[in-house]
């Protein structure tokens, strides 16, 4: 099938470029600050592959909790440990893990491609009808179908809150 | 609809940044990089749900709006389960930190026989 | 006039972009000059009233009451000599202004300073209010970046400081706001303004339904103010760069332009918010009363009523600065999380129960659960504290602090007892 190169192909490629790059970047930087900030930027371009899928609800939810929650805490935590000794966050190189990491790594890339995404090649049509993903659709969906997951998700956060103030303060 | 980006695009997208975490999370030695990989592996699922869900089903005979909606809401909880998640394996690693004054993954070996 | 409807929608887009952005960084300035002036009436002084002062040669002088002092202070900064400290984090250091700028401007993508759907807003999506939360959220990533490039301990903890104020009072500010996307039924900015037409409440006739004349309105309003100043980390709030203890925090290591882009994305995002509070709460581009026929409804109409109310809340902001002195650390978490996360969770739950029981009972019936739910939710809160008041209570209470060689401690409140200071 002839791919062509329409606008939204365009805009595709120049996030999807960035995604990859930006993802590469948050394994190869040494340095964790700069992994941190690539993340940040890997997770605001797929904010807008879901704008281009049309999930504009979720694209902005990835915005205020990965990038402007999650990656401020882990920013947090690492100019934290950063405070104590300037050292601690360096990393020696271990040729043996990196040569079975990237083999490893090629093996599932190779395996996942030829069995998984293969069949999908010839896909292009969308069924999803027009605003499927609106605040006000996901937002009926969540309390009617997903009612029971939704209640349990906050009461997996509420104990996430729990633990996490269990585990940072010395003195309860 | 007809956008003229092929499904396999979003799909090989996602493969390639779960790769590049999978990776990660093997040859990097720092916790928090480690713990970053291991979102960037929650993200790139979360792009293939929505893919997905836009892209609706590859059978005829489902409902495409109940199939859209739950490829959302699988994205939500995922969401929610990594926001828990962040918030305690930050606090462990804090911990590790406090206690024995190294993060370097290799170290923390107290649970080796 | 010009076609704008026939234009290409790639040049309406552009069109509307530089309508915003454009005033915005034109406005900027004369905010500066506003503020500077304000505080210094408020602080008994007279303030920048020297540059753009004529004198002819009668003698006469025409004095503009210092109008250019802002663009003499941007030459002067522009022409100062950029210092770049030698060990830092390159990359970050000059990202970091840059980063510190973009949310700045980018937050009034959805914002509608007029009626005119063809200028503005940039984008009236669906989830307008999500967009300003979404976008407020990164303005933290400037400060952390040159808090921690900068490879100096005060503007690190400046940094580690914004980033805790910073993820608090993101959530006081979130819940403030669904309250209003509760009584407003949608996410979208145009709505909110739209729904804020009409009688208060559908019943009294001489008010406007402003969200801020609404007694939950009104408590979301006070609830995200406080929000917006400690999110732009302004006076009372402004301890990442409390210049007596963190020197200037984050950017104490940053000079000349870069200095001046921090500076300037701090107002720029002042002013959005304002805009933003102005638009949620006091009814965005609609015009109170209608002083020539049918100016109102026009654009200029609603710019100027948008500009009027969001340069008033801009001044009640310069107002706290003059009045309150800065709050200590633990005093600042305490606010958010055990007062300002509360109260707009609260104002959240009542504002659903009167929804609910209006639709489901009728109107008076769904006051009278407003009333009962609040006054339930106010017991249920003094009975808590009352239970805990040695425990809730001491955030406020005076300290006594350790002196750094560990001999003894002093009490805060009452330095001359111990003979501190001496």
């Amino acid at each position: 099938m002839p791919v062509q190169a329409t606008p939204d192909l365009m805009i595709f490629g120049v996030l999807a470029g960035l995604a990859a790059m930006t993802a590469v970047g948050v394994v190869a930087f040494r340095n964790a600050v700069r992994s941190a900030l690539c993340l940040v930027l890997n997770f605001f371009s797929l904010a807008f592959l879901y704008f281009t899928l049309q999930a504009e609800l979720l694209g902005m939810t990835q915005i205020i909790v990965y990038t402007g929650a999650i990656m401020v805490l882990f920013l947090f935590v690492i100019m934290l440990l950063n405070l104590g000794s300037l050292q601690v966050l360096d990393e020696r190189p271990d040729l043996i893990k990196k040569g079975l990491g990237f083999l490893f790594g090629g093996a599932l890339f190779g395996l996942t491609a030829t069995q998984v995404v293969q069949p999908f090649l010839q896909t292009s049509q969308q069924f999803a009808p027009e605003g499927f993903g609106s605040p006000q659709a996901v937002g009926r969906t969540l309390f009617t179908s997903y009612v029971w997951p939704f209640e349990i998700a906050s009461i997996l956060l509420l104990i996430g809150i729990v633990g996490s103030i269990l585990l940072a303060k010395r003195r309860i | 609809m007809e956008t003229g980006v092929p499904l396999a695009a979003y799909l090989g997208l996602g493969l390639f940044m779960f790769v590049v975490g999978v990776v990660g999370v093997i040859i990097r030695r720092n916790p928090i990089v480690i713990f970053m990989c291991i979102e960037l592996m929650l993200n790139s699922v979360n792009l293939t749900f929505l893919a997905f869900a836009k892209y609706g089903p590859a059978t005829a005979n489902a409902d495409p709006y109940q199939h859209a909606m739950a490829g959302q809401m699988a994205v939500i909880f995922v969401m929610a389960v990594a926001a828990a998640e962040v918030a305690v394996g930050l606090g462990i690693i804090m911990m590790i930190f406090r206690s024995r004054n190294t993060i370097d993954v290799d170290e923390v070996n107290l649970l080796r026989g | 006039m010009f076609d704008v409807a026939s234009w290409h929608p790639a040049l309406q887009a552009l069109l509307r972009v530089l309508l915003f952005v454009l005033p915005l960084l034109l406005v900027v300035p004369g905010l500066i000059w506003w503020e500077r002036r304000l505080l210094s009436w408020m602080q008994d002084r007279i303030g920048p009233n020297r540059v753009a002062t004529i004198t002819l040669k009668s003698g006469r002088k025409i004095k503009l009451f210092g109008l250019l002092q802002p663009i003499a202070d941007g030459v002067k900064l522009f022409f100062k000599e950029d210092i770049t400290p030698s060990a830092i984090d390159r990359l970050i250091y000059f990202v970091a202004p840059a980063v510190a700028l973009f949310p700045a401007f980018a937050l009034g993508g959805t914002l509608p300073w007029s009626g005119n759907t063809l200028l503005t807003p940039i984008a009236d999506v669906n989830v307008g209010i999500l967009y300003v939360m979404a976008i407020s959220s990164l303005g933290v990533y400037g400060i952390v970046l040159a808090g921690y490039a900068s490879n100096n301990k005060y503007s690190l903890m400046g940094g580690l400081r914004a980033t805790a104020q910073l993820i608090s009072y993101e959530l006081a500010m979130g819940m403030s706001i669904a309250a209003i996307v509760l009584a407003s039924g949608s996410l979208k900015m145009t709505q909110m303004v739209a729904t804020q037409q009409g009688d208060l409440l559908g019943v009294v006739p001489f008010l406007n339904n402003w969200f801020i004349f609404t007694p939950f309105g009104f408590v979301a309003a006070v609830v995200f103010a406080i929000c917006v100043i400690a999110e732009t980390n302004r006076a009372p709030f402004d301890l990442p760069e409390a210049e007596n203890e963190l020197i200037a925090g984050y950017h104490t290591e940053y000079s000349s332009m870069k200095f001046a882009v921090f500076f300037m994305g701090e107002y720029a995002a002042m002013l959005v918010f304002a805009g933003v509070f102005s638009t949620v709460f006091l009814g965005g581009y609609d015009m109170f009363i209608d002083p020539l026929e049918g100016f109102a409804g026009t654009t200029l109409g609603g710019l100027a009523a948008f500009m009027f109310k969001t340069v008033a809340s801009f001044t009640c902001f310069i107002w706290l600065r003059a009045s309150l002195p800065r709050l200590r650390y633990d005093q600042l978490m305490s606010l958010g999380w055990r007062t300002l996360l509360p109260v707009a969770v609260a104002n959240f739950i009542v504002v659903a129960l009167w929804i609910l029981i209006t639709s489901k009972y009728g109107v008076w019936q769904g006051w009278i659960a407003y009333i009962g739910a609040f006054g339930l939710l106010f017991a249920v809160y003094s009975a808590v504290r009352g239970l805990s008041k040695n425990r809730v209570d001491n955030a406020l209470a005076p300290r006594s602090i350790s002196l750094v060689d560990g001999t003894r401690s002093v009490n805060v409140a009452d330095p001359q007892a111990e003979g501190v200071g001496s």
